[in-house]
Parts: structure tokens; sequence; C-alpha cells
């Protein structure tokens, strides 16, 4: 009985992620005979708001950049296979995304693509209207600011499951919760009841554990002599086999690498949790205080028992907005008294952005002593004992208004060339646009997702 | 087997990940054996873990205890110093903090430790 089992795969977690991940992926999902889908998460929080500005560019943009990668090494084996492809690849732009899987189609000689967008999650027009109420302890945001850049509401899975009823090869959506990528197939496929809490966040949490590709496989958690993972450059990405009753089963193409095991299982499951009785979603409120994770063969684990309560009345939305600009720079010290020097240029570049721009947030780093654990004020760094032989890294950070400011608090790390501690080498700058998030909640009401299928552009 | 109790970093125990929501980190920690876990749950409050992140300027913590999982999860406010936002950490998402809270130290049975050692390397082949 396959019609039992439904399987999914993740082909991506993240926008950059690796692009050829969904070809071992899709040839287990073809080989296991059962029916499946394929899905791309590649929506980070401030990634939708690049994606506005990239549309404000180029009206034909703001989906996914990398869209044709993904889908071009898999889409005609899925097309012929019938499993459909789901993705929040469509960023601020899904009917442009739509437009361009249709365009890939046509050049790979795949006929008859029906390609599904749902909408109705970028409420930047429509928010000022409605009523906004704080998000936890977050302030209540000032819809009414001129500075937003994008706003968009997490869509739950049932609209995906709406256009999968449609007949759609390929489902394209902007902002909808990750987990609801996976969660829609199972809607779909096994036709679970809207108040079936159990079940569906047995779904969401088959969607929380694929949501970040390799992070359920190995990924984001070797780490040698303690947990060692295999062929890490082959990595597998993960794939769920979801009875009707909500049994997951989590494994990884056969002959890929990584590992599945209820470590890398647990890992997975708490990630980005915090009260794990209560993780809101647009589709349940799941919890997970009765999951357990049991092995059940080599890379298979068996997750049960998770519980599902209604959902909330509202929708989270996420807010970006313009952020200022962040400044980088950096230079490099190497040999005996490194660090010394290291500290000394560290000091010198800081005291003449903080003389020249009083107030302006900055931070010193000699990477290689004490970087990423530090905090701002330094206090680890500067407790650690100077060594005889290093190869260090200063780097100095700030948050400025503007551009130039940023440009030129950068450009005192590349003054210590001439003018700093002996043999500083190898300088680079960044200036870069910061994009801030913040995040309220809407009544459900508020809006209508919408689903139609796009048809292929003649030309 | 001995009772001797030894003092470990808490990494000889368990294994954990860090995950981000603004300017909130969550650590999660996994015994890798189960016999860890009533140790853990004694002596890694969530103050000990505040403790751990004080030079991070780190607010409320909290500990959630699953013990059907077998796991534990603290959530730590504002020790991101500005979140993926705002802050000026190279590590504006806080991926590298699991490795602060693994190496809080712990003080516990030799036997413990073993178990973890066996546990870790028993069931991987090669």
């Amino acid at each position: 009985m396959p019609d039992t089992v439904f399987h999914i795969g993740n082909a991506a977690g993240f926008a950059t992620d690796r692009v050829d991940a969904g070809v071992p992926v899709v040839k287990a999902l073809i080989e296991s005979g059962a029916p499946a889908a394929l899905f791309y998460e590649t929506l980070a929080e401030r990634t939708l708001a690049y994606a506005q500005r990239n549309r404000l560019r180029d009206p034909e943009k703001g989906y996914t950049p990398d869209l044709e990668r993904f889908l071009s090494p898999v889409l005609a084996d899925c097309v012929a296979h019938g499993i459909p492809i789901l993705g929040n690849f469509g960023a601020a732009n899904p009917a442009g995304a739509a437009k361009a899987i249709h365009r890939l189609a046509k050049e790979l000689g795949i006929e008859g693509i029906k390609v599904a967008v749902v909408e109705g999650d970028d409420v930047r027009e429509g928010l000022p209207s409605m009523q906004v109420q704080a998000w936890e302890e977050e302030p209540l945001f000032d819809v009414g600011r001129e500075d937003i850049v994008a706003a968009n509401a997490y869509l739950g899975a049932r609209p995906i499951a709406d256009a999968l009823a449609l007949g759609a090869d390929v489902v394209v959506t902007g902002r909808v919760t990750d987990s609801a990528l996976a969660l829609a197939p199972l809607l779909h496929h096994f036709g679970w009841d809207g108040a079936d809490w159990d079940r569906i966040a047995a779904g969401v949490l088959t969607g929380h554990l694929l949501e970040c590709g390799a992070q359920a496989t190995g990924g984001y958690f070797a780490d040698p002599g303690y947990k060692d993972v295999s062929d890490m450059a082959n990595i597998g990405y993960p794939i769920a086999e979801v009875t009707g009753d909500g049994e997951i089963v989590l494994t990884k193409p056969a002959g890929t690498g990584g590992r599945v095991d209820e470590r890398t299982v647990k890992e997975q499951i708490l990630y980005e949790i915090h009260d794990p009785a209560n993780y809101l979603t647009p589709d349940v409120t799941l919890d997970l205080m009765d999951v357990r994770a049991e092995k059940v063969g080599f890379d298979r684990v068996k997750i049960t028992g998770a519980r599902g309560r209604p959902a909330p009345e509202t929708l989270k939305v996420t807010i970006s907005f313009a952020g200022g600009w962040l400044g980088e720079g950096e230079i490099s010290y190497a040999g005996p008294g490194a660090s010394a020097r290291a500290r000394l240029a560290a000091q010198t570049a800081k005291t003449r952005v903080e003389r020249e721009f009083p107030g302006l947030p900055v931070r010193t780093d000699v990477l290689g002593l004490v970087s990423v654990l530090d905090g701002d004020d330094g206090g680890l760094a500067d407790a650690q004992p100077e060594t005889e032989w290093q190869d260090v890294r200063v780097r100095l950070a700030v948050n400025a208004e503007d551009e130039v400011t940023a440009a030129r608090a950068a450009r005192e790390v590349e003054t210590l060339y001439c003018a700093g501690p002996a043999g500083g080498a190898g300088v680079r700058l960044n200036v870069t646009p910061r994009i801030k998030t913040a995040s309220c909640l809407i009544p459900r009401e508020s809006i209508q997702p919408r689903v139609r299928l796009v048809e292929a552009a003649h030309d | 087997m001995t009772d001797a109790l030894i003092d470990v970093p808490l990494r000889e125990i368990a294994h954990g990940r860090t995950g981000d929501k603004g300017d909130r980190s969550n650590v999660s920690i996994i015994p890798y054996a189960p016999d860890a876990y009533a140790c853990i749950a004694e002596q890694v409050t969530a103050e000990r873990m505040r403790g751990a992140f004080a030079h991070r300027g780190v607010g409320k913590v909290m500990r959630y205890d699953l013990p059907v999982l077998g796991a534990f999860n603290f959530v730590l406010d504002d020790v991101l110093q500005g979140g993926v936002n705002g802050s000026l950490n190279l590590d504006g998402h806080g991926k590298s903090l699991s490795f602060v809270a693994l190496a809080v130290t712990v003080s516990v049975p030799e036997g413990v430790v073993a178990n973890a050692r066996q546990a870790r390397h028993a069931d991987r082949p090669g």
C-alpha cells in the first residue's frame, strides 16, 4: 500500500544553498515509488527585503536569484514522475518566478507544465489600515513609517494545498512559514481535517525538521572527535517519510554523505525553538513535550509524539526597513609579536574613529585571539595572553546612518598600512547597506491568500 | 565503573546547537547518554548559563526541560548585542554560541563521562 506513506524531500534551506542538492533527493524519491513532493526553503527573514530591492531595480526580478539553477537539474524528472515542487522562491515576485519557470520548462523541452502561485502575503500597502498588535515583547512598530522596504505576513499551508489541488507541478509562494511547504502536500495527500491538530502538528514538525536542508543530516553538526560526519562535500539533504497518522521517519538518499541519527534529529528539532510546548504557526500550535526520536535503521530515525492545539487567531508579519550602513575594515599581522601589533592596530584605528565620529557604534576584534565569542567591549580578548607566534587579523566594524560615514570609518583600517604597527598586510574594506526587521501581529481575517495558475507568456 | 566525581566541560557529556530570532538565541543541550540528563538538570541551571554569557550582556535566561526527548532548551535574551539586524559582531546570528554553553564545567561521576564517550563512538561504523 504505497499510498499509506508520503515522502517529502528538501533541496534547499536558504537562498544561497547548494544548487545540486536536489538531484540525489529526487532520485531517491523516484526510486521509492511512493507519492512524493520536493520543497525549497529560500526565504530567511531579511531575504525578502533584498528581493523587494531587486524588484524595484527590475520589475521582472525579485524572486530567488538562483531559481533556474535550483530547478534546472530536477524539473524534468519531477514533472515526469508527478512529484510536485514547492518553494517560497517567489520571494517578492511569485508571478515573476512563475514566468521564469515557464521559460525554463520551455528551454528544457517540458510540455504542459502547470505553475501555481500563492499571493497575498505582501501587506506593505495594507498594513497601516490593519489592526496591528505587538509581537511578543517587542514594542508596537510604527507601521506608518516611510522607510519600510517589505512587510509580509506568514501564510500557512492551506493556500499551498489549494494550489496542489489545482494540479500544479510547481507551487511558488512568497512569505509562508517554512514548515507550511512540507505540511501542504501532506494536507493535500491525506486530506487531513482542519482541526486534526495532532496530525497537523506532525506535518509542521516534518517541515521544521526538513526546512534547513542538511542541518538535519549532519550539517551544522560535525565536530571532529565528538560528532564525526562522513563525506560532507556530498552531504545528502533530508527526506521525511510520513504516514497518514503523522508518524515521521527522517532519512536521506542512499550513497550521499552526512548522517541521520538521534543526535542530528534532536538538534534540529530544537533549532530556533523557544518555548517547546508552544511553537506558534498559522496552521497549529505545536507542542514538542512528548516528542521522541528513535533510531530505526541506518540513517533512519522515527519521530513521534507531536501534539497540536488550535493555531493563534493572529498572523505574524515581518517588516523590513532601512537600517543604515555597516562599515568594515580588516588587516592582517603575522609572525612573532603579531597579537601585540594587532591589538595596537585595533586600538589605533578605534581611537581615530571615535575621535572623528563621536558616538558612532564601533567594535574591534583580533581574529585568531577571541572574536565572535566576545562582547562588543572586547573583555575576553583583553584577557587573552600574548603568544609567541601568531597569524591574526584585525577587524573594525561600525554602524553608521550613511554610506559616507561607514566608508570613512572603515578607511581608518587602511591608513594603518603606512601609519600603523609594523607588517600590516592584506587590507579589505567593505561597506554594505543594512536591513532591520521588526515583527507585529495582524488579525487572521485581515488578509485573503490568493491562489492561481500562471500561464506561460506567449512570445 | 566508578562513582568518583570529575570536573569536565559540558561538551564531554552533551552536544548542542544555537538558533536565533531577533536579539534572542536558543541553545539546545542534549546528553550523549541518558545518565547525564540528571547531572545537567541539577548543575546547568538557567542562572549558571547566565553567568557563561555575562560578557555578552545577556538578559533573561529560561531553561525548558524535555525529558521525553532527552534534551534541554535554553533561551537567552539580548546575547546577540543588536541581533542580526544591528550586531557589529561577525557572528550576528550567534551561530557559534553553543560552544560557549558547552564550555561550562560540570562535576559528574566518571562513569557518566565514560558512558558519554562510549555512546559517541558506539553507533557509527568506520
